[in-house]
């Protein structure tokens, strides 16, 4: 044996992931695709905010989704129903999804559609709020969701994702009159953690804040394609 | 991230010849404001490698602070979930982070056979 050699490599450990993400972020420049990255603890309202959200996005974008799930289709079936191309990833035991998963879903996804003709992907990651935080697919913009029925302390005690996340979507609000919930507590640890991000209240029952996110969507959608 | 560090020395390695080295030590920097339990790490590791090249290396991993910045008075600071991650001396929200997002390998400690 020969003495020890020390290599200082001062390597990313994620570096693979991130090289994957950039190349999947060129090619959705190519295809003139903005791709969103829709992160959320399991429950909060993931796939019901885009079943509502796609029945109207349809109307002036064309979109697609692809959809993380650990175990099941079950997510994915529901959006199909709007006739909108979806593409199932099954993650397994993995409790995110990377950005092989997604170059992945998009070669599947170009076998259903031509991506040129698409305005927007919307990837709905796994329900966690801690490992999709770290690990990038390509998107252009991270959206997370927090439910009101998490407690006003989810911003602090899962700092990264909310820190990461460009847009913050209050979800479920019409229950607030029946828990007992400050809401500007939530705000003021969403802003000491992110400062930064964009904040809306939304429910999924009264449509309440819908038109804020459409418009959000819209405006940066426009914004990327006229980039 | 245990899958992405055995990548990232499989991918290492690939410009070694692994058949001829043996990997003491893999020396990581880990900020404390990352995803990653440092303990869990050296763990699922250890279980993962187990029967592969890499089954005698050891893992040593240093911790970088969490330090932000404040943007009031530009005074750097330890930012504490208790506090809101908010600046001791002004109250500042969290908006510049100068440390502790680290997921790195540092080094490699390795012998040639």
């Amino acid at each position: 044996m020969h003495l020890p050699i020390s290599d200082k490599i001062e390597l990313n450990i994620l570096h693979q992931n991130s090289h994957q993400a950039e190349k999947n972020k060129i090619k959705f420049n190519n295809y003139n695709l903005l791709c969103l990255n829709i992160m959320s603890s399991p429950g909060a309202g993931k796939t019901r905010l885009l079943e509502i959200t796609l029945e109207d996005l349809s109307k002036k974008f064309h979109s697609a989704v692809l959809e993380g799930d650990m175990t099941t289709n079950l997510d994915a079936a529901r959006l199909e129903k709007l006739n909108i191309p979806v593409v199932p990833i099954t993650t397994g035991r993995a409790c995110h999804l990377d950005a092989n998963m997604v170059s992945g879903g998009l070669k599947l996804l170009e076998k259903k559609i031509n991506p040129n003709l698409l305005d927007i992907l919307l990837v709905e990651n796994v329900g966690n709020l801690v490992c999709p935080a770290e690990f990038e697919i390509g998107e252009h913009f991270k959206v997370a969701l927090l439910s009101i029925t998490e407690g006003e302390d989810k911003p602090l005690k899962y700092p990264i994702m909310f820190r990461e996340a460009d847009l913050i979507l209050i979800t479920k609000v019409d229950l607030l009159p029946h828990l007992n919930f400050d809401i500007n507590e939530l705000k003021s640890n969403i802003a000491s953690t992110n400062p930064k991000a964009d904040v809306i209240e939304i429910s999924s029952i009264t449509k309440s804040g819908f038109h804020l996110w459409q418009d959000w969507i819209s405006k940066k959608i426009l914004k990327f394609k006229n980039n | 991230m245990t899958k992405c560090l055995i990548l990232s020395m499989e991918e290492w390695a690939e410009k070694k010849n692994k058949k001829k080295i043996v990997v003491e030590k893999i020396n990581l920097k880990i900020g404390e404001f990352t995803c990653v339990e440092p303990i869990s790490l050296i763990n699922t590791f250890n279980a993962a490698v187990l029967g592969s090249w890499l089954d005698s290396s050891e893992i040593t991993i240093e911790t970088i602070p969490f330090e932000g910045k404040c943007s009031k008075c530009n005074r750097l600071y330890f930012p504490k979930k208790e506090n809101g991650y908010k600046s001791p001396c002004c109250n500042f929200n969290l908006e510049e982070i100068i440390s502790g997002r680290e997921l790195k390998i540092a080094s490699i400690d390795f012998k040639e056979k």
